[in-house]
């Protein structure tokens, strides 16, 4: 947040230890005061545990198939029931966590870091930089976002890498916006024009002074963009790019699934289909927490 | 029977840290053709209970016990939709700030016909010429062509016309004005105040002038109330309450409001002056040395440089080669401060004093002239490099709102020390704890405080920090742009004592922005009076107040409300 130590600290554990103790009772503090981010955020630690965990978790081997149980409803033994080659469906789905949780915070990540930049930029000088970042944005909005994702990865290759810039590049001009508003509106605030008057160089202000200021609404953003990266992901892996089978990944699960669904092989989509549904239900709702989190009015 | 009879009116809001009593038992009455002033500090409840009459209150309000009885009938148990029919028939609000409560998308003469309409006051071709009428009552100029106008297009005095307009559309009984004049110049709220006065004598209508400004009150109210936390703590006639006031807290309020003939030291009350030792006025001595000198400065902005056509158009003039149209913001202004002197740059919203001490603190480029400090010509330093320039510490500033001016993400201790690392070379924490600990007990803040983020610390508060921000570096020139304006009447004497004391401390001289003369009077040395972005008088400050020469200044002294006592 900033180059210099939030609070004189006096005690022998050291500053930082400290800002995790206020950062730690802050989460506690917004957890209880809404029941609704309480519940966004256990559940966002369990789709965390569960991705990290997840191949342990999990009862059967993901990739390994047994044709003779094959397509067999959910019972005891198989929760979810298993796929057309006898793979365990729970399985499958608990390791795909990891695979597509991965996938989404990296895309938001990169385009959380390259829009906000570019948006920060282009609000605090405006003029030509305004223009250019401007434009630019335009015009990736001008396609419809999920067909140019899908022209990204089928002309640069069906690599999981791909998968991530394709989504980073879509989402970029969310950020650059929300960034651009958000700081415009602060660049003449007085203590951006005190941080000017301290001696701070232009980077600095942004740096320090500015940017932070702007993050609370950009946390909403980041919420509701890992729901979009999500489903973007799986949409992509569903018409055939980017995660190719047999790789665990809900999006290919639901389009192998879907196939079955008519014949009355349900649990084939609708379990995988759930837990992205899941995922993208709790990322939505996190955005208020997360905002609440980073917003210094909110700190007691 | 009076008009608004409110009795043991009591309300409370849920917050977070539990419930909390805004007003407490609040009993005051308004008479037909009676003009009641409500004045109090910020937190005072004197808006919460215009509001609670109005029945306005937020979610959390909650109007606990009491009634309000307008003309017999009791507005704060009756169904809301008998109140809302009420409202701006019979009883009518107009809110602090005029921009906002207009719709800026809507056309003023509309928004009129909308209130009228919603009333069933008139209909159909009647709509328009009632409008117009309203607008004409309201004294502004031209009403069938302002009625065409959007909220943008108008000054803010015209749009609170508009406002007033609004509220009056309907003939109301009962009028309650919020600081109806807040944000506005001196000469613009006299216009207005006499305005609604006139209108309120003239159609017998019972006012409610909520204020923090007791100056206001005196000149245009029959009877003021006095609130402090929530309860009325005085009452009477506007005469006899300021010759004879029957509460500490009212005499506190007298004595803390600057007027033409009060000193500095006044403004405290005893409490504070046992600790302060009682130290004369700045001396006057204009020492001879020089320390800035401003020469024919000029600002010009292009006009509408934002709209996406104006890049077309620049593109026409240079093929024409004709000069771009310009708005001059400071018009070839020019004048000297020396060490250790105090001047006072006045001058009503627009004028360009703003973008005068923007220009010299180097925050923003000059167009033409020049700026030499201590023998340097610093305005020939682009803004954008000066944050490394040697002379950079010592020029700092001292801004308006002192909410706006801290960062909210850094504590106070952040705030005052980042000059001391970025420009005093301190690079140690605890060198950087040492110094800052220093700065605040100058300015009186306790170091307790210094781990606060600013929305932890009150109004007073927040404006030390900033003022120990700007002193951290010993600068030799302060420019103080309006620093007490967002702070109440209270707040405001300490503050300007602290800074004369600081003065006299450090020996800083200090550029000081602001619209009000009184407040000027108290610090400066001398006056430099602003119109237009042209210099109109400038002079020894007391001769400015007392024998103005010019028109303009004048008015503006004439403006100005006060009491006498």
């Amino acid at each position: 947040m900033s180059a210099l130590p939030p609070t004189k600290d006096t005690t022998p554990t050291g500053g930082r230890q400290r800002s995790a103790k206020v950062f730690w009772s802050q989460l506690v503090y917004i957890a209880t005061g809404n029941p609704v981010t309480l519940i966004a955020f256990s559940l966002f630690l369990m789709i965390v545990i569960i991705a990290i965990f997840g191949p342990v978790l999990a009862p059967y081997d993901p990739l390994a198939s047994n044709a003779s149980n094959a397509l067999q409803p959910p019972s005891w033994d198989h929760w979810f029931g298993t796929d057309n080659v006898g793979r365990d469906v729970f399985s499958r789905v608990l390791v795909a966590t990891r695979l597509d949780l991965l996938i989404s915070i990296t895309a938001v990540a990169i385009s959380f870091v390259v829009g906000g930049f570019l948006g920060m930029l282009a609000g605090y000088y405006g003029s030509w930089w305004d223009r250019l970042v401007g434009r630019m944005v335009d015009t990736i909005m001008a396609f419809p976002l999920f067909v140019l994702a899908m022209g990204i990865v089928a002309a640069a290759g069906n690599t999981v890498e791909n998968i991530v810039y394709a989504t980073a590049i879509i989402n970029v001009p969310f950020y650059a916006r929300v960034a651009r508003a958000e700081v415009n509106v602060r660049r003449n605030a007085g203590y951006v024009l005190a941080a000017k008057l301290a001696g701070n160089s232009d980077i600095r202000v942004m740096a320090l002074h500015v940017f932070p200021n702007a993050l609370p609404p950009m946390m909403v953003q980041v919420s509701l963009n890992m729901g979009w990266a999500i489903l973007n992901a799986a949409g992509l892996s569903f018409i055939g790019l980017g995660v190719q089978p047999p790789t665990a990944e809900w999006g290919i699960m639901v389009a192998e699934g879907a196939n079955y669904i008519v014949s009355g092989e349900w649990w084939m989509a609708i379990f995988p289909g759930a837990a992205l549904m899941l995922a993208v239900f709790t990322f939505n709702l996190m955005g208020d927490g997360l905002r609440d989190l980073v917003d210094p009015q909110r700190r007691t | 029977m009076p008009l608004l009879d409110v009795r043991d009116l009591t309300v409370e809001f849920a917050t977070r840290n539990g419930i909390v009593r805004a007003i407490d038992s609040v009993s005051l009455s308004v008479k037909k053709g009676e003009i009641l002033g409500v004045v109090g500090e910020s937190g005072s409840g004197k808006s919460v209970t215009s509001y609670a009459v109005m029945r306005i209150l937020d979610r959390a309000g909650n109007i606990l016990e009491g009634e309000t009885l307008y003309s017999g009938m009791d507005l704060a148990h009756m169904p809301e939709a008998e109140v809302a029919e009420l409202r701006g028939r019979e009883i009518s609000m107009i809110f602090q700030n005029p921009r906002t409560a207009l719709n800026p998308i809507r056309k003023v003469g509309h928004q009129i016909e909308d209130v009228l309409h919603a009333h069933a006051q008139a209909a159909g071709a009647n709509l328009k010429m009632a409008a117009v009428d309203a607008l004409k009552q309201v004294r502004i100029a031209d009403p069938e062509q302002r009625y065409h106008s959007y909220p943008f297009e108008l000054s803010g005095g015209m749009c609170q016309r508009i406002v007033i307009a609004i509220a009056l559309a309907c003939r109301p009984q009962l009028l309650i004005a919020d600081e109806p004049t807040t944000g506005l110049d001196v000469t613009t709220q006299k216009a207005i105040m006499d305005l609604v006065v006139d209108l309120a004598r003239e159609r017998n209508m019972g006012a409610l002038l909520i204020t923090h400004d007791l100056g206001l009150a005196s000149a245009y109210c029959d009877r003021i109330v006095v609130m402090q936390d929530g309860k009325i703590v005085d009452q009477g006639a506007t005469d006899m309450l300021f010759a004879n006031p029957g509460h500490p807290y009212t005499e506190r309020l007298i004595r803390a409001t600057p007027r033409p003939d009060s000193l500095l030291r006044d403004l405290l009350t005893d409490r504070e002056e046992t600790t302060t030792p009682a130290t004369t006025a700045p001396a006057t001595q204009a020492s001879p040395e020089v320390l800035l000198e401003v020469k024919n400065l000029v600002k010009t902005y292009p006009v509408g440089s934002s709209s996406p056509l104006s890049f077309m158009d620049s593109v026409r003039r240079k093929i024409a080669r004709t000069p771009a149209e310009t708005f001059r913001a400071v018009g070839g202004i020019s004048f000297s401060v020396g060490a250790g002197e105090s001047i006072g740059l006045v001058g009503e919203s627009g004028c360009g004093k703003s973008t005068t001490s923007s220009m010299i603190s180097r925050l923003i480029d000059k167009t033409e002239g020049e700026i030499i400090f201590d023998g340097v010509d610093i305005g020939a330093v682009p803004a954008k490099d000066f944050a490394r320039h040697e002379l950079r510490p010592a020029i700092q500033m001292v801004f308006q709102d002192p909410t706006e001016s801290l960062n909210p993400r850094f504590t106070a201790f952040q705030s005052i020390s980042d000059p001391m690392r970025r420009l005093g070379g301190v690079t140690s924490t605890d060198e950087a704890w040492s110094r800052a600990e220093l700065v605040a007990k100058q300015v009186g803040l306790p170091a307790h405080l210094l781990t606060r983020f600013p929305h932890q610390l009150s109004g007073g508060q927040k404006a030390r920090v900033g003022i120990a921000r700007a002193i951290a570096l010993h600068p030799k020139l302060l420019i103080l742009d309006e620093p007490t304006s967002a702070l109440d009447v209270s707040v405001q004497a300490v503050v300007l004592n602290l800074l004369a004391d600081l003065r006299q401390e450090m020996s800083i001289s200090y550029i000081f922005v602001s619209h009000d003369l009184n407040v000027v009077r108290l610090l400066c040395d001398r006056v430099i009076v602003m119109n237009t972005g042209k210099v109109v008088e400038q002079g020894p400050a007391d001769q400015i107040l007392s024998n103005p020469q010019m028109d303009y200044t004048k008015s503006l002294v004439a403006a100005i409300p006060h009491f006498s006592s």
